[in-house]
């Protein structure tokens, strides 16, 4: 039986998508259904494998995965508010200078007000709340399109950093601040030996395998649950062969960290935020609800949605990403300047569409956006490495970002040709 | 010999499960204006749209001659060049364009590319003296009303020197001053030899103005009548429309009415765009528990306005009126009232409306009801796709899983899962809008056997169709709207389609 049982002139009633029985315990979709999905994912594998292969695995050494996951930290934080705003229909110009903005705030607040640095922190957050509540008060409820109000917000919340800094950048930064954006888990176990691999850290293991054996048993208890409500899972043997494989990746990456220093701080900061996300757009009402209005913006305000107030909540919380994504890229350069984070809104917004999210809203994963981004992140990385030049790096950046909004269009076009 | 200008011959027209014209033939005099009459989805545009080259050569079977010549026209490019020149019910101006401009938009007066201004706006004034327009040819076509802007397509008809031209509702939009004009304007071009074919549901404009009569049924010819050759009354021409027995479409219904649910009281409704016009006036309705109650009214009555605006004022704006739900009257300002308050409403356009085509069967279903699935803001997913599941099979959804994107599925099927998202919110008061539009006869019979089950289990249902016998099959007592106005309410045993036609139809002119 074919995944798109659908005809040239549509499935007629009781026609090919007709009752055909699905014998328990096979699912004739669920490994093909996720093409679209998964193709990402499989595509990130082939570019790091790619990478490896031009740099004789120098992409791969510690030190070097270490710097890919601290250099992209804050696109990736950006890339986590953007594919909401994405999935829900709209687009935030603006980010990059939301960024500006609040890294100057954090630097005003802890340098030359000597503000505590937690403080300076949370009212940094609350600033970039501010904001958010400010585009989306004119998108939501105003009716202004996205991509007016962010543009404009583009222009403000620039000058706005450089009414702020008075021009000049701004540092350095309270040590907190900077370990947060660059530092690494103190290491509280030693050192143990992994035989050729050399010394690796104690505690970045254990936390590894924790993660592994948490993330497993999460997997089969939700296994088993689904199997009391008598739905369809995954053969035993395919269950454990993807429980495998993620966790000998997860492992493989924590043992070349281990060797290097430790678990960096923004890495920590990220699991969080991935973790907690993932589960607000598959599992909260506001997530799911987020889904309805880019899907359907007429059929979701029919079936009882709160559309206005979603849109603006979205916007508020990526104001708040974005000022976290702030304070980490000043603490890492160990300043707020004027020009900061000049176009990271279009890598986060490239990530989460090379990451699956489709142009017209509707569909998108935290999941997706973060590998969009990393594969993205793997490319700069992998071909500094061999030396190209930057401008044939934003070259492959930019036909990697058609390549996948190509596909995405493709597969589209192919499933609804029947419609 | 009489002169045809036009002459269509066996056009059969199929749409993926639904054949939509018939063996269709139609003969138009030259000079004469020719009325095509037939109820909602008879198969009136879908004809004037294989006329039109809308839906090209090849598309359908059978013939056309127009003036003597076999046509095989491959886009409206190609009819209009003969003189065929079509204006659909809903305006094709744009908006922001100047009157001018809009009349010879895709025929420019242009020489070498650039744009004569003075001819054009010459010409274009020229053009608003023969429809009887006294505006500014510059004026933006969205500072004039509907009505002009009707005059203002009828001019760029004129500028593309029409033949034969083509008006579908032409006066559904319009307030009985614009449309005795435009009735005067199209007697006028008739006697400058241009011959009209005007689609309307407005019966007494019809035996007004038009010459002959072809009556379309179910996609097919019925009759042409004659207006000069004899009495051609209106009662005449529906029964020509509605003509057909009910067979056994229906499944058996018991009606167990029970207490009143749902009052809704002089109901009034206004239209946002049409800068206020009023589309549902002064209108009373009484919805039971038990009880399938229906809503008959022709296109432009004011049906879904009416159950939008009822819907937690999802349509409309200057809505008044007072709506008691047991007993007890309710305001109900947006949707999450009008769900938390036990109603529910099924749009007559499930694609736009209903479902979000790119996700599954259980999100949809679950979509209006989700605060039910989740505890503290978090969806028990497991709980919600047994619930799918469920419905699935009681439904009997035809899809092999609940993971299902929606947008695969064929028309009964979304039906299905858009009724189910309802049915799981648990409404008192269900308001179904077209629940059977373009849905294959088989699952019709299914969709009714699950309002019947509905309204055994103490729902009351608001049915709202076009198709006069599926009210009749289907209802316990139906009341007929006209423009905007409740002009009738039938109980079932009294109840036939030339006596709702004759309701529906009522103009305000007639009314005492």
């Amino acid at each position: 039986m074919s995944t798109t049982p659908v005809t040239a002139d549509g499935p007629a009633e009781g026609g090919p998508t007709g009752d055909a029985p699905v014998a328990p315990g096979t699912s004739p979709r669920r490994f093909t259904i996720n093409v679209r999905q998964s193709g990402i994912y499989v595509a990130f594998a082939l570019i790091v494998v790619l990478f490896t292969v031009l740099t004789d695995g120098a992409l791969l050494q510690p030190q070097n995965i270490s710097n890919i996951i601290v250099q992209n930290s804050y696109i990736l934080i950006l890339a986590i508010g953007m594919i909401l705003i994405i999935i829900a229909g709209h687009i935030d110009l603006s980010a990059g200078s939301v960024v500006a903005v609040t890294g100057a705030i954090c630097a005003v607040l802890t340098v030359n007000m000597d503000v505590a640095w937690p403080i300076a922190v949370a009212i940094t957050l609350v600033a970039g709340a501010a904001i958010g509540a400010w585009q989306g008060f004119w998108i939501a409820y105003f009716g202004i399109p996205a991509f007016i109000v962010t543009l404009a917000g583009m222009l403000v919340f620039r000058a706005l950093t450089m009414t702020v800094l008075g021009n000049q950048g701004i540092g350095p930064f309270p040590d907190q601040i900077r370990t947060l954006s660059n530092g690494f888990i103190e290491s509280y176990l030693g050192n143990i030996g992994l035989g050729p691999l050399g010394g690796a850290d104690l505690l970045t293991l254990v936390v590894g395998v924790v993660l592994v054996a948490g993330f497993a048993l999460t997997q089969w208890r939700a296994r088993k649950a689904r199997l009391g409500y008598n739905q369809i899972v995954d053969p035993m043997p395919v269950f454990l062969l993807k429980i495998g494989l993620a966790g000998v990746i997860v492992m493989a990456v924590i043992v070349q960290l281990a060797r290097f220093k430790n678990l960096p701080w923004v890495l920590v900061l990220l699991a969080v935020l991935v973790l907690g996300y993932s589960l607000l757009t598959t599992r909260a009402v506001f997530g799911r609800r987020i889904y309805a209005v880019g899907g359907n913006l007429q059929a979701a305000t029919l079936s009882g949605v709160k559309v206005k107030s979603i849109t603006f909540w979205i916007f508020v919380n990526m104001g708040v990403l974005a000022a976290l994504a702030g304070v980490i890229f000043a603490g890492r350069l160990n300043q707020a300047g004027p020009t900061a984070g000049n176009a990271f809104e279009l890598d986060a917004i490239a990530a989460a569409f090379i990451g699956g999210a489709a142009v017209q809203g509707g569909v998108g994963k935290v999941v997706g956006a973060i590998t969009g981004g990393l594969i993205m992140a793997v490319i700069n990385n992998g071909m500094s490495l061999i030396g190209a030049p930057s401008e044939r790096v934003m070259l492959v950046k930019g036909l990697v970002l058609l390549a996948a909004v190509a596909y995405d269009v493709w597969t589209k076009r192919r499933a609804g040709a029947a419609h | 010999m009489t002169d045809d200008i036009l002459r269509m011959r066996g056009i059969t027209k199929t749409f993926p499960g639904v054949k939509a014209l018939q063996d269709v033939t139609l003969s138009v005099r030259r000079g004469e204006i020719h009325a095509i009459c037939g109820e909602n989805g008879a198969g009136k545009s879908t004809l004037m749209k294989v006329l039109s080259g809308v839906h090209p050569h090849g598309s359908y079977t059978g013939e056309i001659v127009f003036d003597g010549q076999p046509c095989s026209f491959s886009s409206i490019r190609d009819s209009e060049q003969l003189g065929i020149v079509i204006i659909h019910q809903e305006l094709a101006l744009v908006q922001q364009l100047s009157i001018a401009e809009n009349i010879f938009l895709g025929n420019e007066k242009a020489s070498r590319g650039l744009i004569d201004w003075n001819r054009t706006n010459h010409a274009a004034a020229e053009l608003l003296r023969r429809v009887g327009l006294r505006e500014n040819p510059v004026t933006p076509v969205v500072d004039i009303g509907v009505g002009k802007q009707q005059l203002v397509e009828i001019a760029k008809a004129l500028s593309k020197e029409v033949k034969l031209l083509i008006l579908d509702e032409p006066t559904a939009a319009l307030n009985d001053e614009d449309s005795a004009h435009l009735l005067d304007l199209l007697r006028g071009l008739r006697d400058e030899g241009i011959t009209s074919v005007i689609i309307s549901h407005k019966l007494n404009e019809i035996t007004e103005i038009a010459d002959s009569i072809t009556i379309i049924r179910d996609g097919r010819t019925i009759e042409t009548l004659d207006v000069h050759g004899g009495q051609v009354t209106e009662d005449r021409i529906i029964s020509g429309m509605v003509g057909r027995d009910l067979e056994h479409r229906f499944p058996p219904h018991e009606s167990h009415v029970g207490d009143e649910v749902l009052r809704i009281e002089d109901w009034t409704v206004h239209n946002p765009a049409q800068g206020g016009r009023r589309v549902v006036d002064g209108a009373n309705l009484v919805l039971r528990r038990g009880e399938i109650v229906g809503l008959a009214g022709l296109m432009g009555a004011g049906r879904t306005e009416l159950a939008m605006s009822v819907f937690g004022r999802s349509w409309g704006t200057g809505i008044s009126g007072r709506l008691v739900k047991d007993g007890k009257e309710i305001h109900l300002k947006n949707v999450q009232d009008a769900i938390a308050n036990g109603i529910a409403y099924v749009s007559e356009d499930r694609k736009r409306y209903g479902l979000n085509l790119i996700e599954d069967i259980k999100r949809n279903v679950s979509a209006a009801g989700l605060p039910k699935l989740a505890k503290r803001g978090w969806v028990n997913e497991n709980e919600e796709f047994s619930v799918a599941e469920r419905y699935r099979k009681s439904m009997n959804i035809k899809a092999p899983s609940v993971l299902t994107t929606t947008g695969t599925l064929s028309g009964g099927n979304q039906q299905k899962v858009v009724l189910s998202k309802w049915i799981f919110t648990d409404p008192d008061v269900l308001i179904l809008d077209e629940p059977t539009r373009g849905i294959d006869v088989g699952a019709k019979y299914e969709i009714y056997t699950i309002i019947n089950e509905l309204a055994a289990e103490g729902k009351a249902v608001l049915v709202i169709s076009s198709e006069l016998p599926e009210l009749l099959g289907l209802c316990d007592r139906i009341y007929a709207l006209s423009e905007g106005r409740i002009t009738g309410e039938v109980e079932r045993a009294e109840a036939t389609q030339e006596r709702l036609m004759q309701y529906m139809t009522k103009g305000q002119e007639q009314r005492p």
